[in-house]
């Protein structure tokens, strides 16, 4: 098929104008829902942080000199990107994919596999970011002192996010169908959510279990939410900054090989 | 080029160039491979063995910068059914590179030409079957491609909407946009095609003008004949001896290239319709397979 001599043209790993064309597409269509897609992402944690903070905040006044109300609050930060960004990152993934063929359309476009997923991975980020500051403005306004560090929340969550939303891209990648996703959810998900330390401190907890919660990115999410709140611990911050940082893009590199095998013969 | 999936070959040594400014058409049943070619054009699917030029592009090592200039029109609707009728081609404009300073007035000009500028404001989910195939077309015509690939444009539409697809191709055509069309309807690749490939198992079978294509394999007419069965049957017993090739359609019986039966074997058969030959008389010749139409 040829017509005319075709330009000599070199093309980065990730061109802009491919991730630009991607993220339009995101934020037209958030235009449309955002509304159910923000109901859901500030009203579960919202009530998490509620029934928790009066329901144990009753009995135990406070955890690690930190009044209960207040630690939930910083903890809840973490569950609401986590769910912002891994169920986005698996369920919207695998319905474009599979349902919709949206992934088909794109890729007939100048977008290569690369850099649709970083685009749509970075958008959930920026969600999950943005999202999780919901649940800081409630402990608001139950007593939670503002403070200067807080204004890195949003940065926290767009890191812990990004590195959740390629994981469920990931999964939506090699699950053999959508019905697998509450395997996920219940081997996965729900052990992350409750060994990070989001409702409560760890230090009950065998020696080797808490050792096993380092590798949870959540963990390291919860500790630099808390840290941003309460007061920075700069060295264990860089390492939960790092931890993050490993857990994102190794998931990224599986999100990708995954979805480049599902998508292109 | 080859392309096997296991042990399945999906296309065995095709080869295969369409003329800048004319319509090629693939035509052939379901699962002859038009799709699977198809896709190795744009790299989603990644040939075996041979070699692929998409518009002076290596394909698919340079298939990214192939796909800017080229538009692709899916067999399965992917529109994003939550969006206006604009907001689709808009974002399709995005993802297809069109320069901002342009970009509204290359959507209104796709709108116009897909006859959509009234529903420009509607949501995708509220268009009838043959708008949302305008509208696929429209999102993929947005940056003025040198190519379009229409996978089965018109499958699954009532005939009078399926005109309003053909007119729209044939436009294209006119504009002197190439044009690479799959289907399995032969009036389809009759009237829209410059140039019609015939596929089978992955091959193409035969290759040429839709006339000469007629006129090479089944001659210029074909009588046909219809009766119970035992009178096809008789049909086919006296022009087999003279060497006339026959098809069988359902209740019918068709002897080929009949403008050259001899008057006595004519007179032999008694009455039957005299038709020009089509495309359909050749594709049953070249695979003994049996197409919709």
């Amino acid at each position: 098929m040829t017509v005319v001599p075709a330009p000599e043209t070199r093309l980065r790993a990730v061109e802009p104008t491919a991730f630009a064309g991607v993220f339009t597409r995101e934020t037209t269509l958030f235009r449309r829902v955002w509304r159910s897609t923000t109901f859901g992402s500030v009203v579960e944690p919202t009530i998490n942080l509620i029934a928790f903070g009066f329901g144990f905040g009753a009995l135990v006044s406070t955890v690690q000199g930190i009044p209960y109300v207040q630690y939930i609050g910083t903890g809840v930060v973490a569950s609401a990107v986590l769910f912002s960004s891994v169920f986005a990152g698996m369920f919207d993934t695998y319905v474009k994919r599979y349902y919709m063929k949206t992934y088909d359309g794109i890729l007939a476009t100048p977008v290569d596999v690369p850099e649709l997923f970083l685009a749509e991975a970075v958008w959930i980020a920026v969600k999950s970011g943005i999202y999780g500051c919901a649940p800081l403005l409630v402990a608001m306004v139950f007593g939670l002192p503002p403070s200067w560090g807080m204004l890195a929340i949003p940065f926290i969550g767009f890191l812990t996010g990004f590195g959740f939303a390629f994981m469920g891209q990931w999964f939506s990648g090699i699950v053999p169908s959508i019905d697998s996703f509450s395997y996920v959810q219940s081997a996965l998900v729900t052990p992350l959510l409750l060994l990070s330390g989001v409702f409560f401190p760890l230090t009950g907890f065998p020696t080797w279990v808490q050792r096993l919660a380092e590798l949870n990115p959540l963990y390291h999410c919860v500790q630099l939410v808390r840290d941003a709140v309460f007061g920075w611990n700069p060295l264990a911050d860089l390492g939960h900054v790092l931890a993050l940082s490993v857990f994102a893009v190794a998931m990224g590199l599986l999100a990708v090989r995954a979805l480049q095998r599902q998508l292109i013969d | 080029m080859v392309k096997t999936f296991g042990d399945l070959v999906a296309v065995d040594g095709l080869d295969l160039d369409v003329a800048p400014g004319t319509c090629l058409g693939l035509l052939g049943p379901n699962g002859a491979g038009k799709s699977t070619t198809m896709r190795m054009l744009t790299g989603q699917a990644i040939a075996d063995e041979g070699e692929i030029v998409v518009l002076g592009y290596a394909v698919p090592r340079e298939s990214k910068q192939a796909r800017a200039r080229m538009g692709v029109v899916p067999q399965r609707e992917n529109l994003d059914d939550e969006l206006t009728v604009r907001q689709n081609v808009a974002v399709w404009a995005t993802l297809l590179r069109v320069p901002r300073r342009t970009r509204d007035e290359a959507v209104d000009a796709a709108l116009e030409m897909a006859q959509l500028t009234d529903r420009a404001d509607s949501r995708a989910s509220t268009l009838s079957g043959g708008m949302r195939r305008r509208l696929l077309i429209a999102r993929a015509l947005v940056h003025g491609p040198d190519l379009v690939l229409l996978d089965e444009p018109t499958v699954g539409l009532d005939p009078q909407v399926r005109g309003e697809i053909w007119v729209l191709v044939d436009r294209l055509r006119s504009e002197g946009v190439s044009v690479l069309m799959s289907t399995h309807y032969i009036e389809e690749a009759e009237r829209l095609c410059d140039d019609v490939a015939v596929m089978s198992h992955g091959r193409i079978i035969a290759r040429g003008t839709p006339a000469a294509l007629v006129i090479e394999h089944a001659g210029a007419e074909a009588m046909e004949f219809y009766g119970p069965p035992d009178r096809l049957q008789r049909v086919e017993e006296i022009v087999a001896p003279s060497g006339f090739r026959t098809r069988r359609t359902g209740p019918s019986v068709s002897v080929l290239r009949a403008e050259t039966l001899p008057a006595s074997v004519v007179a032999e058969l008694g009455d039957g319709a005299r038709r020009p030959s089509n495309l359909e008389d050749v594709f049953v010749l070249l695979t003994g397979e049996k197409l919709e139409d």
